[in-house]
């Protein structure tokens, strides 16, 4: 049993209410250590940013904080006033967001805003916060430490910035860190850098922290404990290792399968493919003088699956717009279906518009709100097919079962839709028009894994059934993994690497690829050590 | 608004009712008027009483007979005025934002010529040169105001062109009257609604500015926005004369305002967020 002195954070039988009286989290205990690291995990909707900042005393948006108790340090802070809340804010517990680049005032340097909450608490005056604040960019190894402070948020990089925020947390020497996705909008590259430091400065200055994400590799990492949350109930606790390794609850088991899943190779269906439906030979690209595309060649066949991967920059979805025809090459010839394609969709015929059909990343703003599911997808069915009447619902009913949703969805508006049905009906609205080739823009990045998983699944079953071709866009090397039979490598805007994917995984080529592929987190919970001994040498 | 059932809150009764009983005196007012528009009762500025429950006006005319005369023209001058802003400056902005380019630059560059001449000014000069009868004043004012929905129906429609689901609309070889009647104007219509409930409110004061100049509604006609204005005088003597009008402008005004949030509240947002 833990000394209560040794607690840090406690809480017990925590109880957050909406507005709209609906329970987000219920009856949540937990106790954080020194120096401990504690993982919340679950998919969105489960509760976790939410217990992350009621540990703070704060409910986002109107939540309240209905019942239970979190002892900080000592301080109770469901039964403090506000002034005791807002005193540990920032000084006892702080925060770090998703999103760096929200986080920062974009108007103001990156110093004074960093020690502000020390000075504003009292807890350091201004030399000493300074002095802090020097050492924490040293230990978060930023770029000419002492010169760092006095850029603005725009002049430093990603995650640059998310090691400024870091250190921002914990400029006022906090006890417990609230991380709430701090990777998560970084590059694969770029995010086991970031987490190493992130776990060592955490380590050297014995900080505590609730880390959150839907990631369970990340999580591997840096957590000591695991927490697993479903629908604001926890599922299971436990020692890391014993919850990766023996999860008990379903659940758990089913999040570990999938991320284990994903580190396997796809079945190896290496269908023969037909002949070259499309073609790009090298063309360039770009948006008023400046080149994102760069001499590319690639070609795709009948019934293939092609993967592009690259990081954010790479060009990847620059050239699925190229495709669709939302950008016209500046040199070099695309050709689909054995005849030249033009650039510009507004040249193209409607036979090229109906054989190349896209589904994007976010299916929120892919469909209009203002209209149904059965409109949304029955439109291309008219437009394309002349289908009116009997015939017109019958298909729309065909395709509503082929995407796994029950008929009377047809009469539902986007927003009354979860994200993964929102992305099944954008399948079904591209399926409608009876393509040819279905370009598919980071389709499952917006969605939580085992809601991903199964579009994944979807879209692999209905290559098999329809005999689709697809051009997939993807940063997520585990995607490729599991879809593609060939896979393109992008970087700054060249094709670095072209190969089957089996032979891509197995013996990469090009050094930029295996640091790509050795960036992806496994689960066991030496990788992180492990792949920076290696980079060290 | 596709079959949503909408509940009914306090301040949407209160807006409604102001509403309702607005639209009852449209209509009837006339009917219900105790005394004639034009007949002179007493001395001016005399104090409510039994037989003039809102008094007399600055010439000894019955303000409720007057008030309920007025109706009519005050609310049917802004109501046709703004419809005809909304049935020009709508479809044009749309328009000038599907289409971009050398269209959108030619009718933005005008649209903003006329808009750096005060409206007042550019009002003036037509009624001056024109004459002021109704359909002018209406024209006019429509004209002039379609300005700003222009502006406003631009914006909207750029920003909900650039979304995912209108450039699928796009892709598949969409025309223009599906991409405005289908994609964009069902997304723009909560902001449109709020701007409409605002416009009418304006151009309510907009017309009694005109009238005080002599150009708008012209005597013996009574509308409300120049019934306030004929009687400010009496503010300087502590009258209540011009607080009548100026009651009706603003009960109106709340009521429509009332009735626009009711409206909008609940309503997706244009991003789509669906919230």
């Amino acid at each position: 049993m833990t000394e209560v002195a040794d607690r840090v954070l406690s809480i017990r039988d925590l109880r957050v209410v909406a507005p709209n009286g609906a329970v987000l989290v219920d009856g949540i205990s937990l106790d954080l250590k020194r120096g401990e690291v504690l993982g919340l995990i679950g998919e969105s909707g489960a509760g976790k940013s939410t217990i992350g900042l009621a540990a703070m005393g704060y409910g986002r948006g109107g939540c309240r904080i209905a019942g239970g108790q979190i002892t900080l340090t000592g301080t109770e802070l469901t039964q403090s006033g506000k002034s005791v809340r807002e005193a540990m804010r920032g000084a006892r517990i702080a925060y770090v967001a998703q999103s760096a680049a929200a986080a920062f005032d974009p108007s103001m340097r990156l110093d004074r805003q960093i020690i502000e909450a020390p000075v504003q608490h009292g807890v350091m005056t201004a030399p000493e916060a300074r002095a802090w604040m020097l050492e924490l960019f040293r230990a978060l190894q930023l770029p000419n430490p002492e010169s760092f402070g006095l850029r603005y948020p725009h002049q430093v990089s990603g995650g640059q910035l998310q090691r400024a925020m870091m250190a921002m947390a914990m400029a006022a020497k906090p006890d417990v860190l609230v991380l709430d996705e701090p990777t998560t909008a970084l590059d694969v590259t770029t995010q086991i850098e970031v987490l190493a430091l992130l776990r060592d400065t955490m380590r050297r200055y014995g900080t505590s922290a609730l880390y959150i994400t839907h990631d369970l590799a990340v999580v591997a990492q840096i957590a000591d404990r695991l927490m697993v949350l479903r629908h604001g109930k926890e599922v299971e606790t436990g020692a890391t290792g014993e919850v990766l390794q023996a999860p008990k609850a379903d659940y758990t088991r089913r999040l570990v399968a999938e991320r284990e899943g994903s580190l396997r190779p796809a079945r190896g269906s290496q269908k023969a493919g037909g002949e070259v439906l499309l073609a790009l030979d090298r063309v360039s690209a770009g948006y008023s003088g400046l080149t994102i595309l760069n001499d590319v060649s690639l070609s795709l066949r009948r019934g293939e699956t092609l993967a592009v991967v690259g990081e954010s920059g790479s060009g990847k979805s620059t050239l699925a717009r190229l495709v669709a025809g939302l950008l016209s090459p500046a040199a070099g010839r695309v050709t689909f279906a054995g005849r030249a394609l033009e650039g510009s969709y507004r040249k193209r015929g409607i036979a090229d518009l109906k054989a190349i059909q896209m589904i994007y990343q976010l299916p929120d703003v892919a469909l209009n709100p203002r209209q149904s599911v059965g409109e949304t997808i029955a439109r291309p069915l008219t437009f394309y097919r002349g289908l009116k009447g009997t015939a017109l619902r019958d298909e729309l009913r065909q395709l509503l079962a082929l995407i796994g949703l029950p008929d009377d969805f047809a009469d539902r508006l986007p927003g009354a839709l979860s994200g993964g049905q929102k992305q099944r009906v954008c399948i079904a609205r591209a399926l409608a028009a009876q393509p040819d080739l279905l370009i598919c823009d980071e389709v499952t990045s917006a969605l939580d894994p085992l809601i991903a998983e199964d579009i994944l699944n979807l879209l692999r079953k209905l290559q098999d059934e329809l005999g689709m071709t697809y051009l997939f866009i993807t940063h997520d090397l585990s995607v490729v993994r599991r879809l593609a039979e060939r896979t393109v490598v992008m970087q700054k805007g060249r094709i670095v690497e072209d190969r089957p994917t089996a032979d891509l995984f197995q013996t990469p080529q090009a050094a930029y690829t295996r640091t790509l592929l050795e960036s992806v987190p496994e689960l066991r919970q030496d990788w992180l050590d492990d792949i920076m001994a290696r980079r060290a040498r | 608004m596709a079959g949503t059932t909408r509940k009914f809150t306090l301040t949407s009764w209160i807006g409604l009712a102001l509403i309702a009983a607005n639209l009852v005196i449209f209509l009837a007012g006339p009917l219900l008027a105790p005394y004639g528009l034009e007949e002179t009762l007493g001395t001016p500025f005399a104090a409510p009483s039994a037989e003039h429950p809102l008094g007399l006006d600055q010439n000894g005319r019955d303000m409720l007979s007057r008030m309920l005369y007025g109706a009519q023209l005050s609310i049917g001058v802004s109501l046709l005025a703004v419809g005809l802003s909304f049935s020009i400056g709508v479809p044009l902005g749309v328009l000038a934002a599907i289409r971009g380019g050398v269209t959108d630059i030619a009718m933005s560059r005008t649209v903003d010529a006329i808009m750096s001449v005060p409206v007042l000014i550019s009002a003036l000069v037509v009624l001056q040169a024109l004459g002021s009868s109704l359909p002018v004043l209406i024209i006019t004012i429509g004209l002039l105001d379609s300005t700003r929905v222009f502006r406003l129906a631009r914006i909207l429609a750029q920003g909900i062109n650039a979304m995912e689901y209108a450039e699928v609309a796009r892709l598949r070889g969409e025309g223009l009257v599906w991409m405005i009647r289908k994609e964009i104007l069902p997304n723009a219509m909560p902001p449109l609604v709020a701007e409409f409930g605002l416009r009418f409110c304006f151009t309510f004061l907009f017309v009694a500015g005109l009238s005080y100049l002599g150009l708008g509604v012209q005597p013996p006609f009574a509308d409300w926005g120049g019934m306030v204005r004929d009687n400010q005088q009496g503010i300087l003597y502590g009258l209540y004369a011009p607080l009548f009008p100026a009651a009706a402008i603003a009960l109106l005004t709340i009521g429509v305002n009332l009735v626009v949030d009711w409206l909008l509240a609940g309503r997706t947002t244009v991003q789509g967020e669906n919230r």
